[in-house]
């Protein structure tokens, strides 16, 4: 079997200006921040980001990468507002495709199982379909005849997600409460790339957790990365929790353009190495 | 906060947790300091099988103290968000929500305000607002009731209201249902033949007037007479205090 491991870098190198990324985690919690953050290094342009939004979006807006945000939400969690999103979408320097938190994952289960659309109730009478004119109605065929929404799949060219555990063949472990939706990212996307806290044989990660902590396998993964705080400043449990201190320096720097840049040329311009250097400080 | 007199916030969260009273074993999933509280009075007193969680995706057994930690013996299940949403779609859920706006209908708006293509304030954005109102019941909590918040009409539909759902007939609309509304003024609800927003009751000391001025919109007020909505018994007030001895209830509640 194929040994996966790579560096972040070269797992960024694929993507290109224009290209839609998929981001797994939710709001401030196990988002794979090593790839963000080797995104910025890279500098690629333009991109939408499909994400239960979190400083994952926040970073992109702040840095110009990011030319659409499609989400069922963005926040910090313990700072309920995402102070760079709020400020791009007050600024109306990206596009922003708004959808209900269940219909966002209604649209990765259609993409995931190759279908054009999967129907709910979710976005009935609100404005998310006023704000959204590229969603339709169905009609059931049966003779109930209801009206749903259509949500379209959320099909997207990479995903990144972080895990707590994975081996060098794409085998990966959450040992947190929450799975997320990670596994889904990666079967709506061409092609995904996962870190980790630690990389260890197959052995050490079947013994490492119950069954069910094996969320993600090898078909849904082309590259894996050993990131150690790789999803720092969000948390990440077991191996941490969330840098609320860190967090609240981030989000202050929405506020001042200075600070932005500092913030930038301190954490973002720097390896991963340095940056992790730099906040165990 | 030892005494056992009843605060204008202790009548709120007895008014967050009488909206719960009969809803049985479903999950409650209370957003925000008062309405946590209100559910989690009713689950330690007369609602003894609703289903509540820790925030994140612990199932507890029991109420626990605003802010405190569960320790293994009060998990009682697993609740992460996959399991969430299919609970919410499944309608075995009643959600108490904020609401930055909300309209005589129930319409309400956490997304932003000003026009969402380029909103003057971000807000929270729709979150699960229309999936929570079309799907199973949902009431509101407005801490600080005013003109501003009570509007006549919302700048976003996040959460669907009576005159949106009727737009959808029969079938569109049938699990919708906005139990109540609970502010710092009284509580609201839309037992009308019109499904417009009623006061069901004044929180004591509080002046019909002042409710209609703080109301952007034209309540329906009811002949005959406004109740006052129930004062905790000292009973209850000790309850509240040891679910929240911290005050937060206290501090988030404009008098």
């Amino acid at each position: 079997m194929r040994d996966k491991r790579m560096t972040a870098d070269e797992a960024v190198s694929e993507v290109t200006d224009g290209m839609t990324i998929g981001i797994g985690g939710w709001g401030s919690r196990r988002k794979p921040m090593s790839f963000v953050r080797a995104l910025v290094r890279k500098g690629v342009k333009d991109l939408t980001v499909v994400s239960y939004g979190g400083p994952d979006i926040g970073i992109l807006c702040a840095t110009g990468q990011l030319k659409k945000a499609v989400y069922g939400f963005v926040s910090l969690d313990s700072i309920p507002l995402e102070p760079h999103f709020r400020k791009a979408r007050q600024q109306g320097t990206i596009e922003a495709v708004e959808l209900d938190e269940g219909m966002f994952l209604l649209g990765l289960r259609a993409a995931a199982q190759r279908l054009p659309f999967l129907p709910t109730r979710a976005g009935l009478g609100s404005d998310v379909l006023k704000i959204n004119p590229q969603l339709k109605t169905v009609k059931s065929p049966y003779a109930d005849g209801e009206e749903l929404v259509a949500v379209p799949a959320l099909n997207v060219d990479i995903a990144f997600i972080h895990m707590n555990r994975a081996d060098a063949q794409g085998n990966g472990q959450s040992l947190g409460r929450d799975p997320y939706f990670d596994n889904l990212f990666c079967m709506a996307a061409n092609k995904a790339f996962m870190s980790c806290e630690k990389i260890v044989s197959t052995d050490e990660l079947v013994a490492g957790g119950p069954l069910q902590s094996l969320l993600i396998n090898r078909m849904m993964v082309s590259g894996v990365v050993e990131a150690p705080g790789g999803a720092h400043f969000t948390e990440c449990p077991p191996d941490y929790p969330r840098d609320e201190a860190f967090q609240r320096e981030y989000a202050k720097t929405a506020k001042d353009d200075d600070a932005w840049s500092a913030f930038r040329a301190k954490y973002l311009d720097v390896s991963e190495a340095d940056y992790q250097k730099a906040v165990s400080s | 906060m030892s005494s056992r007199e009843a605060t204008r916030a202790d009548i709120c969260a007895l008014a967050v947790a009488e909206c719960f009273r009969d809803d049985g074993e479903i999950m409650v999933s209370a957003m925000g300091t008062t309405p946590s509280l209100g559910a989690r009075l009713a689950k330690a007193t007369f609602a003894p099988d609703l289903l509540m969680t820790d925030g994140y995706n612990l199932l507890l057994r029991r109420a626990l103290p605003l802010g405190a930690r569960p320790n293994d013996d009060d998990i009682e299940g697993w609740m992460p968000f996959g399991s969430v949403f299919d609970t919410l779609w499944w309608g075995r859920r009643h959600v108490m929500m904020g609401a930055s706006q909300i309209d005589q209908f129930g319409n309400q708006n956490i997304a932003c305000i000003g026009p969402w293509e380029r909103p003057k304030a971000q807000l929270l954005g729709v979150r699960g607002a229309p999936g929570n109102t079309i799907n199973h019941v949902t009431s509101y909590w407005v801490p600080n009731h005013n003109a501003r918040a009570l509007v006549p009409e919302v700048d976003m539909v996040s959460g669907v209201g009576y005159d949106r759902a009727a737009s959808l007939g029969s079938r569109g609309g049938r699990f919708h249902e906005i139990r109540r509304v609970i502010s710092n003024l009284g509580v609201f609800d839309f037992n009308t033949p019109d499904r417009r927003m009623r006061l069901a009751s004044l929180h004591p000391g509080i002046e019909l007037q002042q409710v209609i001025d703080n109301t952007g919109f034209e309540l329906v007020i009811p002949d005959g007479g406004v109740d006052t909505t129930p004062v905790p018994t000292p009973e209850i007030v000790g309850v509240l205090r040891e679910l929240d001895p911290q005050g937060y209830a206290q501090k988030e509640v404009v008098v």
